[in-house]
């Protein structure tokens, strides 16, 4: 026991660095060789973002921001995967529109995923238009409540919008009944809780997939200022599994498309890391106390 | 420090398995194109008469695609081998280990990863910030003709008011670019204390509005929650879901006042006050708890990205989205047999 | 001169962002104070990028430790920038084939494109994923359970760690209906919009009240250490 004890206290900390690099990278073989995910219990706060969407009649303009950046990807993809699909299938009208410099070519990336390979019937500036990047941040916000155009004049393609189909009848952003914002941090979706969503008096409202670094500090917002809420890769799970069950196919026997399928294969690697957080903590302590009680001993 | 042996020979035993996954089944890391040929009809205008326009556009594709085309016709010309995404794969491999090779302790390779995306990002910001806002906004407005014939044909023309607002903010950027020179750096000063104004503007409204009034309207909760059964709205409340709920909003509003008190340092957190605070410590204990488990989700669920990109398009060892005709897992399994 | 102009730009362009949410006559200049700011923010893009390109070039030129990464750094810099700016291989827009550059800067087939897809995406998601090893040396080293506050602290990172896997389901799923509540996965939900709420909702309100004072004391000219020591 005192040897364990030893090994513990001397470990360095690149054999930490290994045990975690192999309890993630082993579920992500075993997964990606075998195909099994683990089963996913939506809880509420998924839940309400799947019902929010559904609630709209297809048509309805939808403005999705994507306020994220490839470094979140691993988190931010899937659910951005999961909530154009649940919206290109419920025929809602997209508008994307990015606050992050690189939001544009993620906004691109989920668009060619989801809505050109599946859904071909929408046309582009139709039923779905990517409005770009444009700096300010907040006060992005400010101008798209008194006027959306100023704040987004063109296309991500060069198109003026008043040129543009899918934003007929959006004069300010309270024209929207729903916004969902994918977001890493500043500015995201605290920002369009503080700035539009308060501001508007109840005419829009908001859902938000976010990292988990962000999620404990939203849930205070919910369910009044933020109606629904996918937090990290688990909320994405979640919220994947919920939409994958309601647009399976009549033939059961169709296999999901990997694509939509992301977040569920992440979960794999999170349990054996998580159960590895836990090891290293118990095992952190137990070396700490053993330490300190043969120090009490030394100088008792 | 010296590397010590079992760190050479775990870098050499990656180096050798990546030498043998070239070997095995398809190989790795090849990346392949469709071509596709676009066709425009151009209308006529005051400018240019009725045309069409053709042009050829290279599209990434999955390898299961260029190679059941090449099985059933060798000599096709639709899909391509691609040099340059294969370059690519490669060198986004090799930064991600190079990033990687930080965990055993830095090194040329991760300080090289480093210089190159402190440059990429710093131009890509840039390049970004002229095309997507000044392009449309600031010289939409001042040099309309020009961005009208150029580059943004459908762009409409500016009011004088956008004009005006224009020249401000062309004004107040030359003078945040003062920063640069030599001399007169502190004109700079005019446009960050616009950019101050403004955010301080913004701010208070948002702030009282969102995080003040309405959290606080958001505490005040019944302390008794019945809950309902949806099926039988006549039997009265449900007893366990209407205790756990009132139990939550009891918890709640002691919560946030205790914490608010722990916060509250014009009084000296002694008898009740001092009690409540201790009460506030707890709860925001927990915070930090939970805080501390969502970020290590959030990491991991990166790290999971990043070791999927190896695997699977650099390696081919995986293949969950189905894109290669034969997955590595039969292959060493046929080479076994 | 050099503090009091700042002072009173910073003063307008507040009190007009201020006024325009409680007077709809004053709505379109506090948008069109938004769109200056908008532009502003874009030129601070181009001011990083300028003062990048400075700093390593005196880098540079002072043959500092590790110049050679800073070259590397410029060489990088402007690589991106040409092409960028250029919109080198980028092809024609199908909306307007006849106009040169008005093709997308990141379309398919653009090196813009390809520096973002083979260096920035790797990079930048590697750098990010680098903390979860991080984080894991930090708990084996840091998380000690000495007094009642870091076991509150670390029992509540347990649950939320086992409540949000499958781990919670195995080990608590057995639980009767009525005990539901303490399951992992309900039970880390329950912490989450009970206990994290009142903390995080503490802290959310005094950041609002600190951030409505502060702001206060910069549109009434009170506060001026934004503008430095005024050397």
């Amino acid at each position: 026991m005192s040897k364990f004890i030893t090994i513990l206290e001397g470990l360095d900390r690149r054999w930490i660095f290994l045990a975690m690099a192999i309890s993630v990278a082993g579920p992500i073989l075993f997964i990606g060789i075998t195909g099994k995910t683990l089963p996913e219990t939506p809880t509420p706060t998924a839940r309400a973002v799947y019902r929010e969407i559904e609630a709209l009649s297809p048509g309805t303009p939808v403005l999705i921001s994507f306020d994220f950046d490839p470094a979140s990807g691993g988190e931010l993809t899937p659910m951005a995967t999961s909530l154009v699909h649940q919206c290109a299938a419920r025929g809602l009208r997209m508008v994307f529109i990015a606050l992050w410099p690189l939001g544009p070519q993620l906004i691109d990336e989920t668009i060619k995923r989801v809505i050109l390979a599946d859904y071909p019937n929408l046309k582009e500036g139709v039923d779905y238009v990517n409005l770009g990047f444009q700096s300010g941040n907040e006060a992005v916000m400010k101008v798209m409540l008194t006027d959306f155009a100023k704040a987004f004049p063109i296309t991500k393609n060069g198109v003026a919008v008043g040129d543009v189909v899918a934003l007929k009848g959006i004069e300010r952003v309270d024209n929207f009944p729903l916004l969902i914002t994918i977001s890493a941090g500043y500015p995201g979706a605290k920002e369009w809780i503080q700035y539009v969503i308060s501001s508007s008096g109840g005419k829009i409202k908001m859902v938000t997939g976010c990292t988990g670094v962000q999620t404990p500090g939203l849930y205070p917002y919910y369910p009044v200022q933020l109606s629904g809420l996918l937090g990290a890769i688990k909320g994405a799970a979640e919220y994947e599994s919920l939409v994958n069950s309601s647009l399976a196919p009549k033939d059961t026997s169709a296999a999901v498309p990997a694509k939509y399928l992301e977040a569920q294969r992440r979960m794999g690697p999170q349990l054996g890391a998580h159960l590895l957080m836990i090891a290293l903590i118990i095992l952190g302590n137990i070396s700490f106390f053993a330490q300190r009680n043969s120090k009490v001993r030394a100088t008792s | 420090m010296k590397p010590s042996k079992t760190w050479v020979i775990v870098v050499a035993v990656i180096v050798v398995l990546v030498g043998i996954r070239m070997t095995i089944g398809q190989g790795m890391a090849r990346a392949y194109v469709e071509r596709v040929d676009q066709s425009v009809e151009v209308k006529a205008n005051d400018i240019h008469g009725a045309s069409t326009e053709k042009w050829t556009e290279w599209h990434p594709v999955a390898p299961k695609k260029f190679e059941a085309a090449q099985k059933a016709d060798p000599s096709q010309t639709k899909f391509a081998f691609s040099w340059a995404n294969t370059i690519g794969l490669w060198l986004a491999a090799f930064f991600t280990l190079a990033i990687f090779s930080f965990l055993y302790r830095d090194n040329p390779g991760y300080r090289l990863a480093e210089a190159v995306i402190i440059g990429v990002s710093a131009a890509y910001w840039g390049v970004i910030g002229f095309w997507d806002t000044l392009v449309p906004k600031l010289f939409g407005a001042l040099t309309p003709n020009l961005i009208h014939d150029q580059v943004l044909p459908s762009l409409p023309a500016p009011t004088t008011g956008q004009v005006v607002a224009m020249y401000f903010a062309l004004a107040l950027g030359l003078m945040l670019l003062m920063r640069l020179a030599p001399k007169g750096g502190w004109i700079s000063l005019w446009p960050i204390a616009f950019i101050i104004g403004v955010t301080a503007g913004l701010k208070i409204v948002s702030h009282v509005e969102s995080d003040l009034v309405a959290q606080s309207i958001a505490t005040f909760k019944p302390l008794v929650q019945p809950i309902v059964s949806p099926e039988s709205a006549q039997s009265g409340w449900m007893l366990w879901p209407t205790i756990w709920a009132s139990l939550a909003n009891i918890l709640l509003v002691i919560g946030v006042l205790c914490c608010l008190t722990y916060f509250f340092f014009s009084v000296e957190h002694k008898g009740v006050a001092g009690r409540a605070a201790r009460v506030g410590i707890m709860y925001l204990m927990i915070t930090f708890g939970a805080a501390f488990g969502f970020t290590v989700m959030g990491r991991v669920a990166l790290l999971a990205a990043r070791i999927e990109f190896l695997f699977d398009d650099w390696l081919w060892l995986i293949d969950p989205a189905g894109k290669r005709i034969v997955e590595v897992a039969s292959a060493i399994g046929s080479m076994l047999c | 001169m050099k503090r009091l102009v700042p002072m009173w730009i910073a003063i307008i362009a507040g009190f007009v962002m201020l006024l325009s949410t409680f007077f709809p006559i004053t709505e379109s200049l506090g948008e069109t104070v938004g769109e200056i700011f908008n532009v502003v923010a874009a030129i601070a893009f181009v001011l990083g990028a300028g003062s990048l390109a400075k700093v390593n070039l005196a880098k540079i030129s002072r043959r500092d430790q590790g110049w050679g990464y800073a070259a590397i750094t410029l060489i990088c810099f402007a690589i991106t920038l040409v092409v960028g700016l250029g919109k080198i291989g980028v092809p024609q827009s199908t909306q307007f084939p006849l106009l040169g550059w008005s093709g997308e800067k990141d379309a398919e087939g653009s090196i813009f494109g390809w520096i973002y897809e083979f260096a920035l995406v790797p990079i930048t998601s590697t750098m990010f994923a680098l903390l979860a090893f991080y984080v894991a040396s930090a708990a084996f080293r840091a998380f000690r359970a000495k007094n009642l506050e870091a076991i509150l602290l670390l029992s509540t990172a347990f649950i939320v760690l086992l409540g949000r896997t499958f781990a919670g389901v195995v080990l608590t799923g057995w639980l009767p209906d009525w005990a539901s509540g303490l399951r992992l996965e309900n039970f880390s939900v329950y912490i989450m919009q009970v206990f994290n709420t009142a903390g995080n909702r503490a802290i959310i309100i005094g950041i609002a009240l600190g951030v409505t004072a502060t702001s206060l004391r910069i549109l009434l000219g009170v506060d001026r250490s934004w503008m430095g020591s005024g050397d």
